[in-house]
């Protein structure tokens, strides 16, 4: 939970960083990258009749910490916060694969092919699907999902719920994703879970303003940067999600088994559980002993100069270890209840990552 | 059991001198279907202290470069200066530093008592009740006057040795220390005068090397430099008592003029005020283009 922890320690230093620039930041995430560009959209605000209060006013005076800020620039320094965090986590994966975790996404969207459904009744094979994407706060593979299935596919009909246990990540993918077209927008829900029980979920809390994150919330507890169950509202029914997706975010679960089986709970009959995760290089021994030399070596060195964090990534490549072979977990997939075509895997990179599917069977 | 093998062949390897790839070879060669590494990284040796990374030459060389480059390019990231310090310690600086304080009785008591500076360890509102020729009245007013604080140092990592790395984290608390000694503000100029004057009395490279950030200076601060304050930094460095053997803690109620004149230091002509005279000489002339008033 490197990422998490980190994020949870750098978000009080993020305020002072904004109004302080001298002072150094610490953060840190396990890969994530940027959304493949997009032509920027305005978004579009729905105006009801609403207090004067609660409409947008750029110009109206709030607060930004102890500063007096108009709101749209208080808009902008709260993004600012967060955009920085997430950015040095971009830089920090390219870094690492040397890009290549976009090539890993990348195929990763495309072999699934969302908003194509061949076993669909009728002639046309776009019907309507859900797909939820795991741990995808920052939201590459959603942003991924969307773009293949409204634009490649020509299937408007597909929507896309992003649940991660980290607060300050959705709104990350959230602030990401004003940038994408309206109707894309309006396809995608952001919701805070914890994977390992997806029946207590809270849509994404905003930062309240005009103070801070992690401040208090309307009782006054300390927020917390992790979800908390005691605050859910609202819950992932069963057989209600036709693709579950989880990329580079299961290896960090306390409880990969519960997650296993929460996805087959919610998945639809017939649906697909996919999941992009580190694995083992072993099969090619001198390339793995030199992506082991890379991982151990170099890897926590790049974040101790870029991202000011070697702890962090210390625990990520040991993660990645600790994460159990192609076989070992598709057998923990298999044993969830899913059924499995072939081998089960896919080796991405010699085995650097493995795409895992499986599918809940039809009764 | 094959955990233990495993560990003692990278052991092994290690003391035969084996290149870390060879013995990560040696040890990535699966023998069983269940492989165990020992998480505590790839054939890393047991720390030495809490927070110790044993690194590898190649590793310590790789993290002098990169973080000497990124520090200059950068210099308010003062980790990576820290690490460009600790990586550049090694092999003579750091011991020569460490016998330094063994030669001196002072330094001996440091050692052996190992303080540490923090903004808890020392009470800053009781300094700042001192008479203002104190030691500790001008450091916390010169904590004050920068906005700094006791508290924005990092833990040594990269020092093999336990008591060398004290010594490291000694030298690091003090360096705001030097600054009330000598009077120097944190801007680039100041922190790269007293750069030199460290270099010149504690011999570390990594001060030494941070002068080279003169070349991010602005060319009237540059000429500052090489008339003024350089050459008061070499002078009162060399001829000065090792400044790591001071005990701050016990000093704090002492005359800052009596110290320096113990310790041989005189302080450079204030840099705020010559910035401040300049800057108001520049906007005078932009404003008007009279004859400059003095």
């Amino acid at each position: 939970m490197a990422t998490r922890t980190a994020l949870r320690r750098a978000l009080p230093s993020i305020r002072s960083a904004v109004t302080h620039p001298e002072q150094q930041l610490r953060f840190t995430r396990s890969f994530s990258t940027t959304i493949p560009s997009l032509a920027p959209t305005p978004s579009s605000s729905s105006t009801s009749a609403a207090p004067e209060y609660a409409i947008p006013d750029p110009s109206r005076p709030t607060h930004f910490g102890y500063e007096t800020v108009t709101e749209s620039e208080k808009r902008e320094r709260v993004a600012g916060v967060f955009t920085s965090v997430a950015e040095s986590y971009d830089r920090m994966n390219d870094l690492m694969s040397f890009g290549w975790h976009r090539v890993w996404k990348d195929h990763f969207v495309a072999s699934l092919n969302p908003g194509f459904s061949p076993l669909t009744s009728g002639p046309d094979p776009r019907g309507p699907q859900h797909i939820l994407d795991i741990a995808g706060g920052t939201g590459d593979i959603a942003f991924r999902m969307l773009h293949t299935a409204h634009n490649l596919n020509a299937n408007p009909s597909v929507r896309v719920t992003i649940s991660d246990i980290n607060r300050a990540m959705l709104t990350v993918g959230k602030q990401r994703s004003t940038l994408l077209p309206a109707s894309q927008q309006a396809a995608l829900s952001f919701v805070e879970a914890n994977a390992e029980n997806l029946s207590q979920t809270r849509p994404l809390h905003p930062y309240p303003s005009p103070v801070e994150p992690t401040s208090h919330d309307s009782h006054g507890n300390q927020e917390q940067a992790f979800f908390d169950p005691a605050t859910a509202t609202a819950s992932i029914p069963s057989s209600s999600v036709d693709l579950y997706t989880v990329a580079f975010g299961i290896r960090n679960f306390s409880n990969i088994p519960a997650a296993l089986r929460e996805a087959h709970r919610v998945l639809k009959p017939g649906g697909v559980f996919a999941c992009l995760e580190f694995s083992k290089a072993d099969r090619f021994p001198v390339f793995n002993a030199l992506y082991k030399e890379w991982s151990f070596r170099a890897i926590p060195l790049i974040g101790q100069l870029v991202a000011a964090d070697r702890d962090s990534y210390q625990y990520l490549v040991e993660s990645i270890e600790r994460f159990p072979s192609q076989a070992a977990f598709r057998d923990m997939i298999v044993d969830a209840g899913f059924v499995v075509a072939g081998q089960g895997y896919e080796d991405l990179t010699g085995g650097v990552a493995a795409i895992h599917k499986g599918m809940k069977p039809r009764v | 059991m094959e955990v233990t093998l495993r560990r003692t062949a990278t052991l092994v390897a290690r003391r035969n001198r084996l290149r870390p790839t060879a013995a990560a070879v040696v040890a990535a060669i699966p023998t069983t279907n269940s492989r165990h590494f020992s998480l505590s990284s790839l054939t890393r040796p047991p720390p030495n202290y809490p927070g110790h990374v044993p690194l590898t030459r190649i590793e310590k060389a790789a993290l002098a470069i990169g973080s000497g480059l990124m520090s200059l390019r950068d210099p308010r990231r003062g980790d990576l200066i820290a690490a460009f310090a600790e990586a550049t310690a090694t092999p003579y600086f750091i011991h020569r530093l460490r016998d330094a304080m063994l030669a001196s009785p002072t330094g001996r008591r440091i050692l052996r008592d190992r303080p540490r500076i923090t903004s808890t360890s020392l009470n800053l509102p009781h300094l700042r009740s001192l008479p203002p020729n104190t030691v500790g009245r001008t450091y916390v007013a010169w904590l004050d006057r920068e906005g700094v604080s006791p508290d924005t140092r990092a833990p040594v990592r990269y020092i093999d040795d336990a008591e060398c790395a004290y010594v490291m984290q000694r030298y690091r608390e003090c360096h705001d220390f030097y600054h009330a000694l000598t009077g120097l503000p944190v801007v680039r100029e100041g922190e790269v005068a007293l750069k030199a004057f460290e270099f010149a009395n504690t011999l570390l490279p990594m001060t030494g090397l941070s002068v080279l950030a003169a070349a991010t200076l602005k060319a009237s601060e540059r000429g500052r430099l090489a008339d003024i304050y350089l050459p008061w930094a070499l002078r009162n460095g060399l001829r000065a008592q090792e400044v790591i053997n001071v005990y701050w803690e016990e000093q704090l109620e002492r005359d800052v003029e009596e110290l320096r004149r113990e310790l041989g230091v005189e302080p450079p002509p204030d840099l705020r005020d010559i910035r401040k005279r300049e800057r108001e000489e520049r906007r005078r002339r932009r404003r008007g283009g009279g004859a400059s008033k003095m």
